[in-house]
């Protein structure tokens, strides 16, 4: 079977980002010149505003690899897996992975998970708005506790849990100018809840037990079951604790008897 | 080209031609919303007559922008720019981007909706760039049903922005500025005259930009741009300028401007500038800038006025 020449849109648009591919016969300038040169503006707009999109998304990566790396990299991301969606802040959702698996970036082993943390913060940033429940429920709770157990949380749409076998909360956080990089032992798990307070995006270290807690929670099971989920991990896992520094930081919406 | 060469316009079209104006900006100059501004914005509500925004940096399900885009229009008439509806492209306007902006326009009721004589995505590929077409029949005909859906799914008139382009079609059986205006015919939108674009596209094929501005129907123009290039050359060695949006406005477009101001009125007018974003003060200034041109020539006149012809 023979293929199908390609039709002038496909052609141009296969040739955006294939450097090995010309664009369609059917260009021409007005003085005769070689359009190639001309296409190139194209070209150039696609990859470049596309690069210039993961590196306002992934900043922290960028500086751990320096720019001229970085814009390789992403470079290479783009040809391999360019948007889906007009929505640029939603494009990049593979980038983590795709940089776990770039042999060049090796080296670097945590850069994934960096990656994989900025990615978070922006989705926090850009979720949806629900009205948090006060702190005050707390004291609510506190007069009837033998009902804890059978709540069920509703988390802010912003919240989101982090958790790496390096110390990728660390290497961020001192791109913050939080701690000093120096400092840093990277062969750590470390962990993090990342959500929306005021219109910003925090990063809040925490525990591998406070991880298992709000991951069951967000996948709707009730207080108790959430709890001997963090138990297990941590016996002197302290809920009160974590349930106050939820609610102050507006990451509860609701709180529910199943 | 005979206008009647395409038929007649279809009912919807001519129907939202004559009952719904293409918008209602105020004939003032705008500015672009940055997010880096936004607090700026709020707290000094700076002498402009509206601020624009691209759809798709909205089309989030909340968060800041949302919460400041809100805060700002309850002060500002709103301008929603789009560019990734594909109007130019060879599949019909995704269902879902047309639901996302329907409700981008519910929310915030801006005063126009835009989009660009281009294409951006091509087999579920977005480009993030406003791609040429060929201007022929076939590609008309496409431009048009894509214009029609989009205005009958939002229930409202568009205006289409006339592109920047670098690169011609030997396939073209007409000008861009004759493509233009079968568009308007046909489907009733309006028409968004990037000034800047105009000499862009011009220096670029050698072509006159006051003759295209002439020829266009620029009694369909809702809205004006402005804004900056690079300069660059062509492989025979000719200028070739870049739409960057990262620039000051050029004398010769600020020249382009004072004609299509002196002789067909003060119109709104959006100073765009995407990248290299300055302070915020900088930008009103330009806009305040482009505002004496639309004060000036604000009473239509018959020739431009030599003075409004030179740069500031």
């Amino acid at each position: 079977m023979i293929a199908q020449p390609l039709t002038v849109p496909s052609r141009l648009a296969a040739s955006l980002l294939d450097p090995l591919l010309a664009g369609p016969d059917d260009l021409r300038a007005w003085n005769g010149s070689d359009p190639a040169r001309r296409l190139a503006v194209h070209r150039n707009n696609v990859l470049s505003s596309l690069v210039d999109a993961l590196a306002d998304t992934f900043p922290v990566a960028q500086e751990l690899v320096g720019e001229e790396f970085f814009r390789a990299l992403a470079a290479s991301f783009v040809r391999a897996a360019p948007p889906r969606t007009p929505i640029l802040a939603c494009y990049g959702a593979e980038f983590p992975a795709f940089v776990a698996e770039f042999p060049p970036a090796a080296s670097v082993p945590y850069l994934a998970d960096v990656a994989r943390l900025e990615w978070l913060r922006v989705q926090s940033y850009h979720a949806a708005d629900a009205a948090p429940v006060g702190p005050a429920v707390l004291e609510r709770l506190s007069s009837c506790p033998g009902a804890l157990g059978d709540l069920q949380l509703n988390l802010h749409p912003s919240v989101h849990s982090f958790s790496s076998s390096f110390a990728a909360v660390s290497v961020w956080s001192a791109h913050q100018g939080i701690g000093d990089l120096a400092d840093i032992a990277i062969h750590a798990d470390e962990s993090a809840l990342v959500l929306r307070q005021d219109l910003e995006v925090v990063v809040l270290p925490a525990s591998a037990a406070t991880i298992d807690f709000v991951d069951a929670v967000r996948r709707g099971e009730r207080l108790d079951a959430a709890l001997a989920a963090a138990t297990a991990r941590t016996a002197d896992f302290d809920l009160v604790p974590l349930l106050a520094a939820l609610l102050g930081r507006g990451a509860v919406c609701a709180l529910e008897l199943s | 080209m005979k206008p009647a060469d395409f038929g007649p316009m279809t009912a919807s079209a001519n129907q939202m031609r004559h009952v719904l104006p293409a918008t209602e900006l105020p004939a003032r100059a705008g500015i672009g919303l940055k997010p880096q501004h936004f607090r700026e914005v709020l707290a000094t509500r700076p002498d402009v007559g509206f601020f624009e925004v691209h759809a798709e940096n909205y089309m989030v399900a909340g968060g800041p922008f949302h919460h400041f885009l809100g805060r700002i229009r309850e002060h500002y008439p709103l301008s929603l720019h789009g560019v990734g509806m594909n109007i130019g492209g060879v599949e019909p306007p995704d269902e879902g981007h047309l639901a996302r902006l329907a409700l981008l326009i519910e929310r915030y009721e801006p005063a126009s909706f835009s989009e660009h004589l281009a294409w951006s995505s091509h087999g579920g590929v977005f480009y993030n760039d406003l791609l040429p077409l060929a201007y022929d029949r076939a590609t008309l005909e496409r431009v048009c049903r894509h214009i029609d859906c989009v205005q009958e799914r939002l229930g409202r008139r568009m205006l289409l922005e006339n592109p920047s382009t670098y690169v011609e079609f030997a396939s073209s059986s007409m000008s861009e500025a004759d493509f233009l205006s079968e568009v308007v015919r046909r489907s009733g939108c309006g028409l968004l005259l990037d000034v800047n674009n105009v000499h862009v596209s011009c220096v670029n094929h050698g072509r006159d930009a006051v003759a295209y501005i002439a020829s266009l129907p620029l009694e369909a123009v809702g809205e004006l741009h402005l804004a900056g290039f690079t300069r660059d050359t062509d492989a025979g060695g000719a200028p070739l300028l870049i739409d960057s949006h990262g620039a000051p406005v050029d004398a010769a477009v600020w020249g382009l401007f004072a004609g299509v101001v002196a002789k067909h009125g003060a119109m709104p007018t959006l100073l765009e500038r995407d990248n290299n974003v300055p302070d915020l003060a900088v930008l009103v200034a330009e806009a305040q800038h482009a505002q004496s041109y639309l004060e000036i020539g604000s009473v239509p006149l018959r020739e431009p006025r030599r003075a409004l012809e030179h740069a500031p």
